[in-house]
């Protein structure tokens, strides 16, 4: 069963989302079935969350809101999840 | 019939090699016989595959965390389609897979080095190293444990590749890169002779051949004559750096005996790792850069504290100077430098910088207030011009001190010295509240003669002409009457043929890159004050 799911978040990573946030987020983003896009904005354009070449070409500089979209059984958890990576500041220092 | 061929670039690291060439391939010279579109196809999805192993491999024995970090963002470009769906498709329709997959990475490549981002202009040489790892396994060459004693031919080559050889007695001619460049300070600091800006094309793997890293020349198939006089220069200089050993583990004292201190720059505290303390009186510039470069978030107090502690263990007692991040000029960091800046070198750097950024400049000054409690240390500020901003630079000193007090944090106040580089700082000295002063001498001919280091053809002007000895007199002269140390620790320092003048001013505190120690220890015992 299919469901739709939306979230925002403000990234403060330091220097935006550059190659290890990116890594991080293309890889939790692809250990969900669902569909799952990133946007700059709250209407796009939207680009795949599980290609990094994608993610890093947004070139997303820190302090910008991150949003996602989903679409598939696990929607919803894809994107607290996501949402969630973003507010923990990618893991850093961890 | 073997003829003898000179091709000239610029001197990067000095010395002399000899060997046989080593091409190292990026990919693009060797002659692939393309198969039918669905066996390049089948070939490039095996490279990728191979790539992806050699990256995994490579990241178990990473060790350290930038590195990893740099080898996983490759990985996850390796594994995502977007990056290679432009390739398969031009294979499909009959295109070889190298020429596909080098068009596909190319684009990426050129993406990604025109971004205003210093740290994404970066992430095109982490693409450019893919690029090469995925087109070398393509073309059948798998990553060969590189000799020492070759000369090596690139047309650049990553710090990695570089650390990776075992060099002994080999050498390095690039292509492209500048004496400044990364790899040319490994080289100075390891020994290993290099030349840049040579022509690299058409050269054949074994060819015999000469590297002269101070004349800047690649000598292919050198004579017999050629090859007599190289190795009688050789013996030669071996035979200086002998004598020359044998006062590295001297003080340096002069022909009339004086004592003059003579101390090493280092980029971090593995370059200490093959010099031992006792043969230095102290470390006279530690640059931070490095803490702040190849990584997505500035270093943290608890992270600087621990780099400066271990450094000062190493000096055990010994004077070391920390310089505070010179970031900016020829050293962008991402996420503080401003990128774009039209002229860096005149633009927001150094203490510039640092005195806009109080949020980055107060964690670097709290973590070496900290560090002043276990050893010598000495906190110098780069590129100062006004008196004030070094006055704000010791109310933020105070700051933190303050602040650690507070917290019952223990600290201690380092000695507040600058940079003189500027020549306004040069020719204003005594107006300058600074416990301590050092003489970049690079930078201060770079300002003085306003001519760009890196300009091969202004070479006669980067020679410290007779208004820079008078800057540098001066500074020594103000330290002499107000007994302020002054030092010098650009690269005039490490130079034996700078040392008279240098010590006829009356400069008695030097510090230079590791090599030069036994050189310039020995050149201080051939000087005397008065002739």
């Amino acid at each position: 069963m299919n469901g739709h799911s939306h979230g925002s978040v403000l990234m403060r990573h330091e220097v935006g989302l550059h190659a290890r946030p990116s890594v991080k987020l293309t890889k939790l983003a692809k250990s969900f079935r669902s569909r799952i896009d990133l946007g700059l904005s709250a209407d796009g354009p939207w680009i795949d969350a599980k290609s990094i070449v994608k993610v890093m070409a947004a070139k997303a500089p820190k302090d910008t809101v991150l949003h996602f979209r989903a679409e598939g059984d696990d929607a919803a958890a894809a994107v607290s999840a996501l949402v969630g990576l973003v507010e923990r500041d990618f893991g850093d220092g961890d | 019939m073997a003829i003898e061929e000179r091709r000239q670039g610029r001197a990067a690291a000095p010395g002399l090699a000899s060997g046989p060439l080593l091409i190292l391939d990026d990919g693009a010279t060797s002659a692939r016989v393309a198969g039918a579109p669905l066996q390049e196809d089948a070939a490039l999805r095996a490279a990728m595959a191979a790539a992806a192993g050699d990256l995994a491999a490579l990241v178990a024995g990473a060790g350290d965390d930038e590195a990893a970090g740099v080898l996983a963002f490759q990985m996850a470009l390796l594994e995502d389609d977007a990056l290679t769906e432009a390739a398969f498709a031009a294979i499909a329709e009959g295109t070889p897979a190298d020429v596909a997959f080098r068009a596909a990475l190319d684009a990426q490549v050129a993406d990604y080095a025109a971004a205003e981002d210093a740290y994404f202009r970066a992430r095109a040489a982490d693409l450019e190293d893919l690029r090469d790892r995925v087109l070398r396994r393509l073309a059948g060459v798998d990553d060969r444990a590189l000799p020492g004693d070759a000369i090596l031919v690139a047309r650049d080559l990553p710090p990695s590749r570089f650390l990776a050889v075992p060099w002994s007695g080999g050498g390095l001619a690039l292509g492209r890169g500048s004496a400044t460049s990364h790899v040319a300070i490994l080289a100075r600091a390891r020994g290993v002779p290099m030349v840049v800006g040579a022509d690299v094309g058409g050269l054949l793997d074994g060819t015999p051949a000469l590297l002269d890293g101070d004349a800047g020349t690649l000598v292919l198939r050198p004579d017999a004559a050629t090859s007599a006089a190289f190795a009688d220069q050789r013996a030669e200089r071996a035979e200086r750096r002998a004598f020359e050993a044998g006062f590295l583990a001297k003080p340096a004292v002069t022909a009339d005996g004086e004592r003059v201190r003579v101390m090493v720059n280092i980029a971090g505290p593995d370059d200490l790792a093959t010099l031992d303390p006792a043969h230095v009186d102290g470390v006279g510039l530690v640059r931070t850069e490095f803490l702040f470069h190849g990584r997505d978030r500035l270093p943290d107090e608890e992270e600087q504290l621990a780099v400066y502690r271990r450094i000062l263990d190493w000096a055990g007692g010994r004077p070391v100077t920390i310089r505070t991040l010179d970031a900016g000029g020829d050293k962008p960091v991402p996420g503080l430098t401003r990128p774009g800046e039209s002229n860096p070198f005149l633009g927001v750097r150094g203490v510039r910088l640092s005195l806009r950024r109080p949020d980055v400049f107060l964690v670097q000054l709290r973590a070496l207030a900290r560090a002043a409690t276990s050893g010598n240390l000495k906190v110098m500020v780069p590129m100062v011009s006004l008196p004030e901003e070094l006055r704000r630079c010791r109310t933020l000193l105070d700051e933190a001190l303050a602040a650690l007090a507070a917290a019952g944090v223990p600290a201690a106040r380092p000695p507040l010295g600058m940079m003189v580089e500027v020549p306004a700082a040069a020719l204003a000295v005594a107006a300058f509240d600074a416990d301590f002063l050092s003489i970049g001498s690079n930078d201060l001919i770079q300002y003085t003669m306003a001519a760009s280091r890196d300009e091969p053809d202004l070479a006669d002007l980067a020679e410290p002409s007779p208004a820079v000895v008078e800057l540098i007199a001066r500074v020594a002269a103000h330290g002499a009457a107000t007994g302020r140390e002054v030092s010098l620790c650009g690269d005039l320092g490490g130079e034996p043929g700078h040392l008279p003048m240098l010590l006829g001013a009356g400069l008695r505190t030097l510090s230079m890159a590791p090599p030069a120690v036994a050189a310039i220890k020995a050149a201080v015992g051939r000087w005397k004050a008065a002739p």
